[in-house]
């Protein structure tokens, strides 16, 4: 059933739309001058540069790369992420990592890591697809350069950019 | 100052004509700056009524905000779409910015300073003069929309054209019972006539009359119709860039600003200052306070421009239509047979 809106019938006076005019300057005048002097709490605006928005829990910002508490960095170069990047942000160069090291038996780390910031849109998939929880978006935004190779973020920016994630399960040790 | 320049000078014919040069520079000059700090008043006000803080980076309080803005819009690129007719499109906003600049020459901002009067021209015609040519500012928009050569400037030059020949007409019959009480067209006449007490106590429904049609031709909302940008994108302006964007901008402003000079000087007593007997203080004083007095309450009506702008939403085309034609111009004509009635009146008694 559609919803049927009656006309009002307005008086003489109301039809004049004088008073709803005057009701509205009131309106105008009052958030102009509590503007001005004081309750400027209410504004909707932050002073950006200076002051920043609090973000909320499950932000996607900028995608970066992390350690577990190790200090490994977690990504084993399966690619997945570079595959499903709509628009294909992200390329990798994977790498053999040698029998002597630490983490051997992981066999696998990527040798460079990049993320295009430019291409990117931020779209989380990478974090989801990633079977190692090794890509996360994090709270960073607002990335600006001065030239297109500043905005192409390698694995040390990635890297240094998602810091330590606590892993309850380090899978690796019990393998 | 050499010989040759004072014996022309005391030609009366050159002294004339430089004294008005010297007025017209200083007219344009402070009414430019005046269009550039009120499109930052709007910004700011407007900003303050939404809540939000508006430009308040460049400079303190934003104040060199318009310096950046003309800068920017004089660097730009000149761009000219393929589409237009190029005559055209280049002379409208030109013609769009003419008629403020025009209809200024005859509004006096003062009494008399130093032995000048503070109009440019005190024509006899004054107020035909102002609607004749106020009236010729629609044809830049008209113009505009046409050699635009596309379908929303189109509608817009079209609505423009319909609205600005609807609100002449109340417009100007309301300011014929004005003229009836004042006895004269001269706007300095008018302003000596309202020494003791301003026609907008005289004239209340003149007034309202007046206002309204003053905001419908300078296509300030709630009567924005050319423009209407959530309708027609940007209505006449859509296919214009840069300077030339940025005189039909201006013009807005600059009409803005004479509507309500126009509104000071034939309602609210143009440059005389209420309850004060300002002859007292000697001819260089009072011909200041004059000035200031006219600059005060001329802020005051553009401050108010403003504020309608950002309290009432727009008209619907009918609308504007129906209170053009069927409220506005029935009332402006009864009220020139009721003052004229009185007057008749008064004058038999
Ligand atoms: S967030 Fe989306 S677009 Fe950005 S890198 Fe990850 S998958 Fe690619
Ligand atoms: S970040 Fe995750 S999905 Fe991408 S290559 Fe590394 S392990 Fe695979």
């Amino acid at each position: 059933m559609p919803l049927v809106v009656p006309r009002p019938n307005l008086t003489w006076w109301e039809k004049l739309y004088l008073p709803a005019f005057w009701k509205g300057f009131l309106v105008t005048a009052r958030h102009f001058v509590r503007m001005l002097f004081g309750r400027r709490d209410r504004r909707v605006v932050l002073e950006y540069p200076e002051q920043k928005r609090v973000l909320k829990k499950g932000y996607r910002g900028a995608p970066t790369l992390v350690r577990d508490q190790d200090g490994r960095e977690k990504c084993v170069s399966c690619q997945l992420c570079e595959f499903i990047c709509p628009p294909r942000a992200i390329k990798i160069w994977p790498e053999e990592i040698p029998a002597n090291d630490l983490h051997a038996k992981v066999e696998k780390r990527p040798l460079r890591f990049e993320i295009d910031m430019l291409r990117c849109i931020y779209c989380q998939l990478c974090e989801e697809v990633c079977p190692e929880m090794a890509i996360f978006l994090r709270d960073d935004y607002s990335l600006t350069g001065t030239s297109r190779a500043e905005l192409l973020h390698d694995k040390e920016k990635l890297l240094e950019m998602g810091g330590v994630m606590q892993d309850g399960i380090l899978k690796w040790n019990k393998k | 100052m050499s010989p040759v320049f004072s014996n022309l000078l005391a030609q009366p014919g050159v002294a004339l004509a430089a004294e008005a040069a010297v007025k017209i520079a200083v007219v344009i000059v402070v009414l430019m700056g005046m269009v550039a700090y009120t499109v930052l008043a709007e910004r700011r006000i407007c900003a303050l009524i939404q809540d939000r803080l508006g430009p308040n980076r460049v400079g303190a309080f934003g104040l060199l905000q318009p310096i950046a803005d003309s800068f920017k819009l004089l660097l730009k690129e000149n761009v000219l779409p393929g589409h237009v007719n190029r005559f055209w499109y280049v002379l409208a906003p030109t013609i769009a910015m003419a008629p403020p600049l025009l209809t200024l020459a005859v509004i006096p901002f003062g009494n008399t300073l130093a032995g000048f009067n503070l109009v440019i021209a005190d024509l006899d015609v004054g107020v035909l003069w102002i609607f004749s040519i106020a009236s010729l500012g629609v044809y830049g928009i008209v113009l505009a929309g046409w050699a635009s050569n596309s379908k929303y400037p189109f509608l817009g030059g079209m609505r423009s054209a319909a609205q600005l020949i609807s609100y002449e007409v109340p417009m100007g019959l309301s300011v014929v019972s004005v003229f009836l009480l004042v006895g004269s067209l001269k706007l300095s006449n008018v302003v000596a006539y309202q020494a003791g007490t301003w026609l907008i106590f005289k004239a209340p429904l003149a007034f309202l009359i007046f206002l309204v049609s003053a905001f419908a031709e300078t296509n300030r909302l709630p009567f924005d119709l050319p423009e209407a940008e959530q309708e027609l994108v940007g209505g006449y302006n859509t296919e214009y860039g840069q300077m030339k964007f940025a005189l039909f901008f201006l013009a807005e402003y600059a009409n803005m600003i004479v509507a309500s000079a126009l509104i000071v000087t034939l309602f609210f007593g143009g440059w005389q200052v209420p309850f004060v007997r300002v002859e007292a203080f000697g001819p260089i004083l009072a011909g200041a306070l004059g000035v200031a007095a006219f600059f005060v309450k001329l802020l005051a009506f553009i401050v108010f421009f403003i504020w309608v702008r950002w309290t009432l939403p727009r008209f619907r085309y009918d609308q504007l239509m129906r209170l053009g034609w069927r409220v506005l111009l029935p009332l402006a004509l009864l009220n020139i047979v009721a003052t004229a009635l009185a007057l008749a009146l008064k004058l038999r008694a």
